[in-house]
């Protein structure tokens, strides 16, 4: 769980893909005990009143275990948003609405990043257009200034900043990052590098993933 | 470019995701006697031109048909129009001079009551709200509102129109009902040896099927629908099962 360049350390993660048969795709992803259901709706019809002319809209939305959303979940589906439409080819289709339905099943930390590794497997699962892969990161800094990343709930409460960052899969820059807490510049930089060197491995399972998928069609 | 074909050849049969990237950069020609053999490549479904990169928007499997025609086969649920296909839709609503009939996109298609096989204005076809509907696009892009016709360019139905008094309408996947379609359909002759029945099937996703009895035309649509994602050994043993045992 220590700071390791040449390797990050992620708990073990696990993907499932058109599990549910309403939605047009749908994904589960689990990090460790943490585990998100997504759902995909799209390209549908959208309301008059939400239509953009030249391009689709996008609607995310989250549920959490308990209770109803509330402004955290907002947040979170802000950013969720915002990088889905960053990586979506949403030209393609105007007029149109994408909803992207996300169910908390679990929470153990770095629920943010789950969230987006399971949104990004449902719209490949959906078929959805897109000119590049992304995937979530979270690292968390420890009061001596140690980066973990995929942090446990017990392991974020005891650090001092939360930095979740979204990452592409073409030329790995940060496509969405958002931090709570306080950390300095040489900080950043580096949960920056490490987040870019696990989402080698997070895309590499995306690719092993999909492929599984595609084996019993051959 | 021999290089173009070599390193989609490579590829072949291989699954992509959004974000590989063909890149075709001429090299400047050298010496000057042997000029550089320039290759068209027709790109299908599946990929992006970006300059001088082919980029690939969704995953899929790479597939070719000799010579020159690449695209990737992926799974997909949700039907976009397309300008030439033909679909089942159902009519949704008659408001003046047109139907609209919901072919599963994000719109609905509109379709005039002249584009009907002898219709005039005087002789209007017979068609009401909820009746299934088999045509063929001739207006499907992202900025136009879908336009559907039920006859040829010669003006004859060939199939087209109003159909199903009776049977079953579902859904499966485009994959399937591409698979339908093919010339040589392993799945329908698979089909046809277990009972007779009638079948219309639009590139939609949505398939209507009637046989002889009801119970028959529930097990042809169950079959339908499960052997999505079979191997062609799993379903053939299924089929088996099926003609042998219940009837």
């Amino acid at each position: 769980m220590e700071l390791d360049k040449s390797c990050p350390f992620l708990r073990e993660y696990g993907n499932e893909q058109s599990l549910l048969s309403r939605p047009d795709g749908s994904s589960t992803f689990v990090q460790g005990d943490t585990s998100i259901l997504a759902g995909v709706y799209g390209p549908a019809e959208v309301k008059v009143s939400k239509e953009i002319y030249d391009r689709a809209t996008v609607e995310v939305l989250i549920q959490p275990k308990v209770g109803l959303p509330s402004v955290r979940e907002r947040a979170r589906e802000q950013c969720v948003r915002e990088t889905c439409e960053a990586a979506l080819l949403l030209t393609l289709h105007p007029r149109s609405s994408l909803t992207l339905i996300l169910q908390v099943i679990h929470d153990d930390g770095s629920l943010l990043s789950c969230c987006l590794n399971a949104a990004c497997m449902a719209l490949i699962d959906a078929g959805l257009p897109m000119s590049y892969l992304f995937c979530g990161v979270t690292c968390a800094i420890g009061k001596e200034g140690q980066i973990i990343t995929d942090p446990t709930t017990r392991q974020e409460k005891e650090s001092r900043a939360l930095l979740t960052f979204a990452i592409d899969s073409v030329e790995h820059n940060v496509l969405m990052s958002t931090t709570t807490g306080s950390f300095s510049i040489k900080e950043l930089q580096q949960c920056i590098a490490i987040s870019q060197k696990a989402s080698e491995q997070i895309f590499q399972f995306y690719r092993d993933s999909v492929k599984r998928r595609y084996s019993k069609i051959k | 470019m021999d290089t173009v074909h070599a390193r989609f050849k490579e590829k072949i049969g291989e699954v992509l995701l959004p974000g590989d990237v063909f890149s075709f950069s001429v090299p400047p020609p050298e010496g000057g006697d042997c000029g550089v053999k320039s290759e068209k490549i027709i790109c299908g479904p599946g990929f992006r031109r970006n300059g001088e990169e082919v980029q690939v928007c969704k995953s899929g499997i790479l597939r070719q048909k000799p010579p020159n025609l690449y695209w990737i086969d992926s799974q997909q649920r949700r039907y976009v129009p397309a300008k030439g296909e033909s679909v089942i839709g159902i009519v949704t609503a008659k408001s003046g001079d047109i139907y609209k009939v919901d072919v599963g996109g994000s719109e609905q298609a509109s379709l005039s009551y002249l584009a009907f096989e002898g219709a005039t204005k005087r002789n209007r076809p017979n068609v009401q709200v909820g009746d299934l509907i088999y045509g063929q696009f001739t207006i499907a892009n992202k900025d136009m509102e879908p336009e559907l016709v039920c006859i040829d360019s010669c003006g004859r139905a060939n199939g087209m129109g109003v159909f199903g008094a009776d049977g079953l309408l579902f859904k499966v996947s485009l994959g399937l009902v591409r698979r339908l379609l093919a010339p040589q359909s392993e799945i329908v002759k698979d089909l046809e040896k277990i009972f007779p029945f009638e079948t219309v099937v639009g590139l939609n996703g949505r398939v209507w099927v009637k046989a002889k009895t009801v119970q028959q035309t529930l097990i042809v649509a169950n079959l339908l629908e499960t052997c999505e994602n079979m191997t062609s050994q799993q379903r053939q043993t299924l089929f088996k099962k099926v003609a042998g045992g219940s009837f």
